[in-house]
């Protein structure tokens, strides 16, 4: 097919590339504005809205409780948190926009049909911090795509946007093909860039992390290849962020290589031991609470041999955790295991027998840091540390899963892209592909779809203005 | 996890199905707030036969939970919650209603359906005609009082012992204990309320718009409900007038059996209709397909059943009288018959599941 034709036979006033919840928020912003606009989604219609779909909740400020959220979470405790997980790496004021925006936002959610439900079980913690969607992100997904489509927003599926034309620093209009058709030109009169990182291009993920990347899952979209934010960089713009960080976290070995999704992550490393594929332990599993630390193991069993880790526990904890999607391997005695696990049986179980002996006896508490520490041990563990010795043995294979990666376009406060020369007049970026600006390093539950939230919006309303 | 699955008695297809897609819905869990059935399975890691027939019996087929699902096909997980869980339902009303092969027939076959009904309608157009007319009779001058309870006390109350003897057998297999007060509160406010069409927001389910929300079907199926409550209320009321004070029909407008008897009438007439055409616009995929004719000659049984009682109190005094009664009784004759092995049965698991489902979550 062909794109649709605008309205009054004029260029489109707004082009929206991508169709995620950034794009989304920019789309319906700037359609309520008066703009006649475009959405470009890169996937089919059955897996459109990029990562969005895939996501769960939105981290939100707030003073006071709030729709599901419980108590206050204020501007300095939220952005502690982010300094904390970001190491400094952060873009001050972005980072408080954002965070201070997201009050606004979620009131904005539920009028666009977003609608919210108490915190997940299992993820209690996260109660007064994050609003939970129901039915989850592709939820939120349709609910913006029903209300922009109510907003006469036209959507284009299987648009792959191959060129953001600029001439000097004005956008003229899109190369596109659509359906895999011949590339055609699409003008409009300013574009919000809203097509996400490029996790889903392996190569360039290669290029970046040297050829251990090959063995990384992907647990979102596969239409995420970067092409435009490629395309923007090779035109000169800024770039923020380092290609080599990534949302990464450790999740279950058996995952399908793309859009595993939530399901495949793992909880049960806080009480097991892990091993790589030389049966070796190599990081304390008991660190901290699973929630602070599913998100460094990702890169943890990146930098092991094959990129392969194998978390080991016994029948007293296996209930002590979310279930899995496939069922654990399972095996009477440890050499077994091992075995079935395509690991050393003589090794593993020497490996598992010394961070027995180095188990000291106290008081077992599964949702808090209980102090049950290994003595001796290198690596130590701990917390959590109990021997490992009532079979039935499990065992769970451990690969590193891909969410988004960092690298993006520079942009200011008012979501304007950084070009060669100063600020491009008339393009804006929001979400993933300019989510470096603000995510250095490390990562906060929830805080993707903040960012894409509060920068679709402001995407949404400066497109709108500049038209007017 | 299938950790006992070596243990336990081998799942049947549906079953197997339901299990392997239950398991990453549990890993998943962004669905709990949808319905009652979620909820229910977080319970547990792993889900025996009664466990998932529990949870089959629980769903409403709101589809809520598909539209928003990051793994439905063409994902390589291929999740379609409602159909299987509708699929494993089915086969638990078949499975639990004896006999089995009444209940494969008839669920899945509305033109055996239209054929029991067409049997039903000629038996009381010959009965009618020939069994003694009496012109001082008033209303029962077609069909003689005695003779109508001679036919619909049994043709009653034999489908709900058949249904009661399944129950049992559910009810003990699903883990269910005697209800309490509580329980039952919690159960029937569920159904007055049809809350788990509510989507858990109250903007209705995803049945016939696709991902967006209403409550057209939620407020239909309301409407036969109580349509059909009344409609028995009417009867019932008929009853004690008739038994126990000594007044006979024909009945005033207002009196209970007439005021029940047409609103119940025009509920369950408008509610059939709407409910036929919501199932006409929503996608069969997402249901058991296998009986979806019969569910549609169900649906359609139950409309003209309310339809025709209302045209025959139109034509009181009119030669239609006698036809239309016919052709009335013999719709109410097959509703009932056909109790324990049509759509109707679902009503009475639904209600077990979710009297069962109030005691197993200590009423949260």
């Amino acid at each position: 097919m062909r794109s649709p034709t605008p309205p009054r036979g004029k260029p489109w006033d707004v082009l929206v590339v991508g169709g995620g919840n950034a794009a989304l928020c920019a789309a319906i912003t700037a359609a309520e504005a008066g703009c006649s606009v475009l959405i470009l989604e890169g996937a089919p219609k059955p897996y459109r809205g990029g990562n969005s779909r895939h996501t769960r909740n939105f981290r939100c400020m707030h003073r006071g409780p709030m729709s599901v959220l419980t108590d206050a979470y204020e501007e300095e405790e939220y952005f502690n948190d982010l300094l904390l997980v970001t190491k400094g790496k952060t873009d001050e004021k972005l980072a408080r926009l954002v965070i201070g925006t997201s009050e606004e936002c979620l009131p904005w959610m539920i009028a666009h049909g977003v609608h919210f439900q108490p915190s997940l079980s299992g993820t209690l913690s996260l109660s007064r911090t994050n609003a939970f969607f129901l039915g989850g992100g592709k939820s939120l997904v349709n609910a913006y795509y029903n209300t922009a489509q109510d907003l006469g927003v036209a959507v284009v599926y299987e648009a792959q946007v191959k060129h953001i034309h600029l001439d000097g620093d004005r956008f003229t209009h899109a190369d596109v093909s659509i359906e895999g058709g011949p590339v055609e030109q699409i003008a409009a009169n300013s574009v919000v860039l809203a097509s996400g990182g490029f996790q889903s291009d392996i190569e360039w993920l290669t290029r970046a992390w040297g050829p251990a990347a090959a063995n990384f899952l992907i647990r979102g979209t596969p239409y995420n290849r970067g092409v435009v934010l490629k395309d923007m960089i090779d035109q000169g713009c800024e770039s923020v962020g380092d290609p080599t960080q990534c949302h990464c976290v450790a999740i279950d070995g058996r995952a399908p290589k793309y859009d595993g999704g939530i399901c495949t992550r793992l909880d049960c490393v806080p009480f097991s031991v892990v091993v790589n594929k030389n049966g070796d332990r190599f990081y304390d599993e008991g660190e901290d609470t699973w929630p602070k630390r599913y998100a460094i193991w990702g890169r943890l069993v990146a930098a092991q041999p094959e990129q392969v880790g194998f978390s080991i526990i016994d029948s007293k904890s296996i209930d002590l955790f979310m279930p899995s999607v496939f069922p654990p391997t399972q095996a009477d005695t440890m050499e077994e295991l091992a075995e079935k696990l395509g690991l050393d049986p003589a090794k593993v179980a020497r490996t598992v027998a010394e961070f027995n002996n180095a188990c000291r006896p106290g008081n077992f508490h599964p949702t808090e840091r209980d102090g049950m520490a290994t003595e001796g041990l290198e690596p130590p563990k701990t917390n959590w540390a109990r021997p490992i010795d009532r079979p039935p043995f499990y065992g769970y294979q451990l690969r590193p899963g891909v969410t988004f990666t960092y690298l993006g376009l520079k942009v200011d406060e008012t979501a304007r892209v950084e070009g060669p020369d100063g600020r491009l007049a008339n393009v804006w970026a929001a979400g993933e592909i300019m989510a470096g600006s603000i995510l250095g390093q490390g990562y906060l539950a929830g805080f993707g779809m903040t960012i894409g939230t509060v920068f679709g919006r402001i995407a949404g309303r400066e497109a709108a203005a500049h038209v007017a | 996890m299938s950790l006992d699955q070596l243990d336990a008695k081998p799942l049947g297809p549906a079953m197997a199905e339901a299990h392997r897609q239950l398991e990453i819905c549990n890993a998943c869990r962004y669905c709990e707030g949808f319905c009652s059935v979620f909820p229910a399975m977080m319970r547990q890691k792993t889900f025996a036969e009664g466990d998932l027939n529990h949870m089959a019996n629980l769903c409403h087929n709101c589809r809520g939970c598909y539209y928003s699902c990051q793994y439905t096909p063409p994902h390589e997980f291929e999740l379609n919650l409602p159909a299987i869980l509708a699929e494993v339902r089915q086969e638990s009303w078949e499975s639990y209603i004896r006999p089995h092969a009444l209940s494969k027939a008839f669920h899945e076959h509305g033109f055996a359906m239209a054929l029991a009904a067409a049997i039903f309608i000629g038996i009381l157009f010959w009965v009618a005609s020939t069994a003694g007319a009496d012109p001082s009779a008033g209303f029962y001058a077609h069909l003689a009082h005695n003779l109508m309870v001679a036919i619909f006390a049994p043709a009653f109350l034999a489908p709900l012992a058949i249904i009661a003897l399944g129950l049992r057998d559910y009810w003990r297999d699903t883990g269910g204990r005697w209800p309490s007060i509580a329980d039952l509160k919690s159960a029937f406010g569920s159904v007055a309320k049809m809350k788990n069409l509510s989507g858990g927001h109250g903007e209705g389910c995803n049945f016939e718009r696709e991902d967006r929300y209403t409550n057209a079907r939620r407020y239909a199926h309301q409407a036969v409900l109580w349509g059909f409550l009344l409609c028995f209320l009417s009867t019932s009321s008929a009853t004690l007038m008739h038994y126990f004070m000594n007044w006979p029909a024909p009945y005033g407008l207002l009196t209970p059996p007439k005021l029940f008897g047409l609103s119940g009438g025009v509920l369950l007439t408008l509610g059939a209709i709407e409910m036929i055409r919501l199932k006409l616009k929503a996608d069969p995929e997402l249901s058991a397909k296998r009986v979806w004719r019969g569910e549609f000659a169900f649906t359609a049984l139950l409309g003209l059943t309310a339809l025709s009682g209302l045209l025959l109190y139109i034509a009181t005094g009119t030669a239609a009288v006698r036809p239309l009664l016919a052709f009335h009784l013999g719709c109410v004759l097959t509703l009932f018959l056909m109790m324990p092995y049509t759509k109707m049965v679902h009503g009475f698991f639904r209600l077990s599941a979710l009297i069962i489902e109030a005691q197993k979550s200590g009423g949260k």
